[in-house]
């Protein structure tokens, strides 16, 4: 999709291992231009969450870290800058299983991802208002401890939780992961239309990738930790190889129109 | 049955000291995980120092004011030296790295401080008075007064401001919290200040009724049974453990001492917590282990 203007984030070459010896990332190189929405597909173990954790430097808690390339956002390296920096330079994750704070309020949950902002008082509710707008069902449970909330909720609060952040660039660890189709469409909805209407860019790590072509604009396909294929979403999803190579026979799963 | 009465109000009101002193433990290992065994060492650094400002003539206010930023300086040393060169590592190696923390406060709050034994007299009468019969004294009742209004402030603090929230929030998840901006570093150095400020009320506490003296540290070991029967992660499980320790001790003193010829308040607490280990092991208001990715 060419009309996006300049590449915001670029990875080049990046190798990363956990502990001394696993060798997750042998390379990747991607690159995901301002204001697209981006797909990181690939099978279970490809490397999906290594490389979103890579950019996000939190690989450090699983004994992880990047050994070669670099990562640059704006034009500038962020490999090793401090997680809070990372965000504070607009980029934030969303984590693969959602990784609510499960005691915590759904309020409490969103408010805590403004905090890095020192928005004022009344700016941290009004934000918070505007989470609600986005994701309505969240309203009524404001009060609920998000451990109580079902699992398309936790996600809706996850994701709002870091738009309270107010994003650039969003990286989305398997949004669809065990949820129900009707809910996974409404959050794909509501992604495209930050897409859209607020200009939030996308990196989305997807197993499932009928649907996630279908809401993206490019796509990379990551196996053992290399990037193998790569395009538009258009071509990937009419690509007789690559359907048959990723649902094994044919690629007989429909493509929503 | 006054008699009854009066030993276990004596002994709740000596739990409530414990308490103090485990909620300390509770602050510190609900934001990183920790069993912060240099808790007691930090009973004694906070009360060596306000007696020793206090016998230089100064203010208790303004030796107050002192040694809390004598504590905070402390925390952010620990921070910088201890936490973030061992961050990530298993829980048993940052227990290690307190217990031998401990060791290091210890030894240099007596090498600038002293080791002399130091009167502590907060000028709150110590004489058991009689109220309705009850014998309680004027300190015993400021000591729970101190103690509903630090847990009254605390509760605000992490109920409702930001830190407080955050504070939780790295309890809950310190991943999801790293992934949203929440500086671990930060609160951690709040949380060891604050713990530190609950160690020195729980050493002036302990400091006005035995005097400041080395054995102040030892306080931690008291506090172990009431965290395993309160739980790690709970204050209110910190104060309810303090008191059943308290309560129970005193009256194990007075019923069972006689029959084994001797105190027996100083272990009975390990006792009921290893019955409590066995029974519960996350202790009465413990939550499930925390989930660490
Ligand atoms: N904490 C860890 N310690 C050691 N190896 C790990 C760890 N996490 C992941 N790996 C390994 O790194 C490789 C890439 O894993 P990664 O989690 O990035 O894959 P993924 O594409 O996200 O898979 P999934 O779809 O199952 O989430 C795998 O071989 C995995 O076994
Ligand atoms: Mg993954």
């Amino acid at each position: 999709m060419s009309q996006h203007g300049t590449d915001v984030l670029t990875l080049d070459n990046v190798e990363s291992v956990y502990g001394e010896s696993v060798l997750a990332l042998q390379g990747v190189s991607l690159t995901v231009p301002r204001g697209s929405i981006v797909a990181l597909l690939g099978a279970n173990g490809a490397g999906k969450s290594t490389t979103l954790k890579a950019i996000s430097n939190l690989l450090g808690v699983s004994r992880g870290r990047v050994i070669r390339g670099d990562i640059s956002w704006a034009g500038k390296s962020i490999l090793g800058l401090d997680p809070a920096r990372v965000v504070r330079q607009g980029i934030v994750q969303v984590l693969e299983g959602r990784h609510c704070f499960a005691h915590l309020t759904v309020e409490e949950n969103l408010a805590s991802g403004g905090f890095l902002r020192r928005p004022g008082r009344r700016e941290l509710r009004r934000d918070a208002d505007r989470i609600y707008d986005w994701f309505p069902r969240l309203k009524q449970k404001r009060h609920t401890r998000a451990g109580l909330l079902s699992g398309g909720e936790q996600q809706m609060v996850a994701i709002g939780r870091a738009l309270m952040a107010k994003p650039i660039l969003m990286l989305l660890d398997e949004p669809s992961m065990g949820l129900a189709p009707m809910i996974v469409e409404e959050i794909f909805d509501i992604i495209q239309q930050l897409n859209r209407d607020e200009g939030v860019t996308f990196l989305l790590a997807e197993q499932n990738a009928n649907l996630v072509l279908h809401y993206a604009d490019h796509g990379f396909v990551l196996e053992n930790g290399r990037v193998v294929t790569s395009g538009a979403a258009e071509t990937l999803r009419q690509s007789q190889d690559f359907m048959a190579y990723y649902f094994g026979d044919g690629g007989q799963a429909a493509i929503p129109a | 049955m006054l008699f009854l009465v009066n030993i276990i109000v004596a002994g709740l009101l000596a739990g409530l000291m414990y308490a103090l002193v485990a909620i300390g433990f509770v602050l510190i290992y609900k934001a990183s995980g920790v069993f912060n065994f240099a808790q007691g060492a930090m009973v004694l650094l906070s009360a060596l120092t306000f007696v020793t400002l206090n016998e230089h003539g100064l203010p208790f206010w303004l030796c107050f004011i002192i040694t809390v930023g004598v504590l905070i300086v402390a925390s952010v040393l620990i921070e910088f030296l201890v936490l973030r060169p061992l961050v990530n590592r298993s829980p048993d190696t940052l227990f290690m790295a307190t217990l031998g923390l401990s060791f290091v406060i210890e030894g240099l709050a007596q090498l600038v401080l002293g080791t002399d034994v130091h009167q502590l007299d907060l000028g709150i009468p110590d004489v058991p008075l009689k109220l309705y019969g009850l014998q309680v004294s004027d300190f015993d009742l400021f000591t729970a007064a101190v103690s509903i209004l630090l847990v009254a402030v605390l509760a605000l603090l992490f109920g409702k401001t930001r830190v407080g929230i955050s504070l939780r929030a790295v309890a809950d998840n310190t991943l999801a919290a790293q992934s949203i901006g929440i500086r671990l570093p930060h609160i951690w150095r709040i949380v060891w200040s604050v713990a530190g400020v609950v160690a020195l009320i729980a050493g002036l506490l302990w400091g006005n009724r035995q005097g400041v003296q080395f054995s102040l540290s030892l306080v931690v070991l008291k506090a172990m049974p009431v965290l395993i029967i309160g739980g790690f992660s709970s204050i209110p499980g910190a104060i309810v453990g303090g008191l059943i320790v308290g309560a129970t001790e005193n009256l194990a003193d007075i019923y069972i001492g006689p029959l084994v010829h001797g105190a027996v308040s100083d272990w009975f607490a390990y006792i009921l917590a290893t019955a409590f280990l066995l029974i519960r092991p996350n202790g009465l208001f413990g939550e499930k282990p925390i989930q660490r990715v």
